[in-house]
């Protein structure tokens, strides 16, 4: 579990994150969500870290990251996996050796125990056969799936996602959302995944986090997101003519 | 303030580069692949570029004697010393600030823009280390690339005198002899190891401390050209003068 507490962020005079409290629950899948601009990059780089921060704390599991010592925090970051927007593969490497990277910095495994792990992610997110490939050679829905099998390559505690779903088509974004959601199930991970993709909301938002001008606005889950009659969040949701639509055909049966 | 800061930067990432050091297994192979690229992938264009040179200030050398009482064997003197000094060491280093240096600036620059920095950092491991310092030790080897722009410089300039016909094999052979002084290579040599040290760090910051996108890139590679240059030639000058004036 990871809780954020009164978290606040500037850069210069530009004060972004202006007071953050909230958690993210093991097992589940975790969206912070809002529009281009809200802070949830900086959110989500703070709480990995990249960004250090004015005021507030992060607690992973009950120790607050910035108290931690640098082996700490090391270690602590062995057991993140992170997948990037661009998917950040290494270019330099092949699609086998991405995904073992992982396990050569933080593991003594054998290398026939590290091939075996890296058989078995890139089965996980099916990608079987794509090993010796570069990362230039892969479309952009297999990078994510290879960015996503490099993350859980090490059996992670806590996964992040910086928006897992850009510039990839609606069916293909599908697949990956399904993936991080069947991967949180199976080994119980803390999921957190910045998005501002109404499918995935639907899809995935087990709990939802939504940020407005660097506070948050609203908090809560798929389940109860339309249901809400906080102008902010509506105002959101309902942004895209399909969804516009969708809402008054369900009022209409409603009424 | 910007120049003061960014001076700053630069040695604090210099410092940060010797701390929490990359897994041995993995810094070997890193390691590997850099002498690969950046001395191995330079020796043919030094080679060529060497050789052509060292035929070059030949050819001046012997049309600017024009006086008969002035031996011919000082073409061969004139370009050991112009080679050993200056032509090895500082003129090819500023080469390689063009080929290694935009090469090193591009290729940190385009995995800050990917954000596969950012994915280093947050696996814990140290960036700096796990990307400049291989750079580094890769670099300690240049000296060897600098001996054979100096041995190829000289033979360039031998081919040019005889198959030019400005002197004979014998004077050139005995004006590369004259008046050698060992301690001239030694300084040509911690000239190279300093410069190696800049060829390695300066187009390294250049490259990890870029914001931007693709354009970006390109402009910090044209940045660390310059400043590479521009501090290899000042440290040229105050090289030369602590070491060689008495």
């Amino acid at each position: 579990m990871i809780e954020v507490k009164d978290l606040h962020k500037s850069f210069g005079e530009a004060h972004i994150l202006k007071g953050i409290t909230t958690s993210f629950e093991k097992g589940k899948t975790n969206l912070i969500i809002g529009q281009s601009g809200s802070g949830k990059t900086v959110f989500l780089k703070c709480l990995l870290g990249l960004f250090d921060y004015e005021k507030g704390a992060i607690e992973y599991d009950g120790k607050i990251f910035s108290k931690l010592s640098d082996d700490e925090k090391r270690n602590l970051r062995a057991k993140i996996g992170m997948v990037f927007q661009g998917s950040a593969l290494f270019d330099s490497m092949t699609i086998a050796e991405n995904v073992m990277f992982p396990l050569r910095m933080f593991t003594k495994h054998s290398k026939s125990e590290m091939q075996d792990r890296v058989d078995f992610a890139l089965q996980r997110v099916n990608l079987e056969g794509a090993h010796n490939k570069m990362p230039s050679e892969a479309s952009g829905g297999m990078q994510k799936r290879v960015a996503i099998a490099r993350a859980i390559v090490n059996n992670p505690k806590y996964l992040f996602c910086d928006e897992p779903n850009s510039g990839l088509d609606p069916k293909t974004a599908i697949v990956i959302d399904n993936l991080i959601q069947e991967i949180t199930d199976e080994y119980q991970i803390t999921t957190v995944i910045n998005s501002h993709d109404m499918n995935s909301v639907m899809e995935i938002g087990e709990k939802i986090v939504f940020l407005k001008d660097g506070l948050k606005a609203w908090e809560g889950s798929n389940k109860t997101i339309f249901k809400t009659d906080n102008e902010v969040v509506t105002d959101f949701v309902y942004s895209s003519n399909l969804f516009k639509k969708v809402r008054e055909m369900y009022l209409k049966d409603y009424k | 303030m910007t120049y003061l800061h960014n001076i700053g930067s630069y040695f604090l990432m210099i410092a940060e580069m010797f701390r929490k050091p990359t897994k041995w297994t993995v810094m070997k192979q890193l390691i590997l692949k850099d002498i690969d690229d950046l001395i191995i992938g330079s020796l043919g264009i030094v080679a060529f570029i060497a050789f052509f040179v060292g035929g070059v200030v030949t050819i001046q050398t012997a049309l600017n004697i024009t006086n008969p009482l002035i031996p011919k064997y000082l073409v061969g003197f004139a370009t050991r010393q112009s080679i050993v000094l200056e032509f090895a060491p500082t003129f090819i280093s500023i080469i390689m600030a063009g080929k290694v240096g935009s090469f090193i600036t591009s290729s940190i620059g385009t995995m800050r823009v990917t954000e596969q920095i950012d994915a280093l950092e947050v696996m814990g491991i140290n960036s700096l280390n796990y990307l400049v310092f291989p750079k580094f030790i890769s670099l300690m080897l240049y000296p060897f690339v600098i001996s054979i722009a100096m041995f190829l410089g000289i033979i360039g300039g031998m081919a040019a005198c005889v198959y030019g016909g400005f002197s004979s094999l014998e004077d050139y052979i005995i004006g590369i002899q004259t008046e050698f002084i060992p301690f001239h290579i030694v300084y040509a040599f911690i000239k190279t190891f300093v410069f190696a040290f800049i060829l390695a760090t300066i187009p390294s910051f250049h490259g990890y401390y870029m914001k931007g996108g693709a354009l970006e890139v390109g402009k910090a590679s044209t940045t660390s050209f310059v400043w590479t240059s521009v501090v290899i030639i000042l440290l040229n000058y105050f090289l030369t003068q602590m070491l060689l004036s008495t």
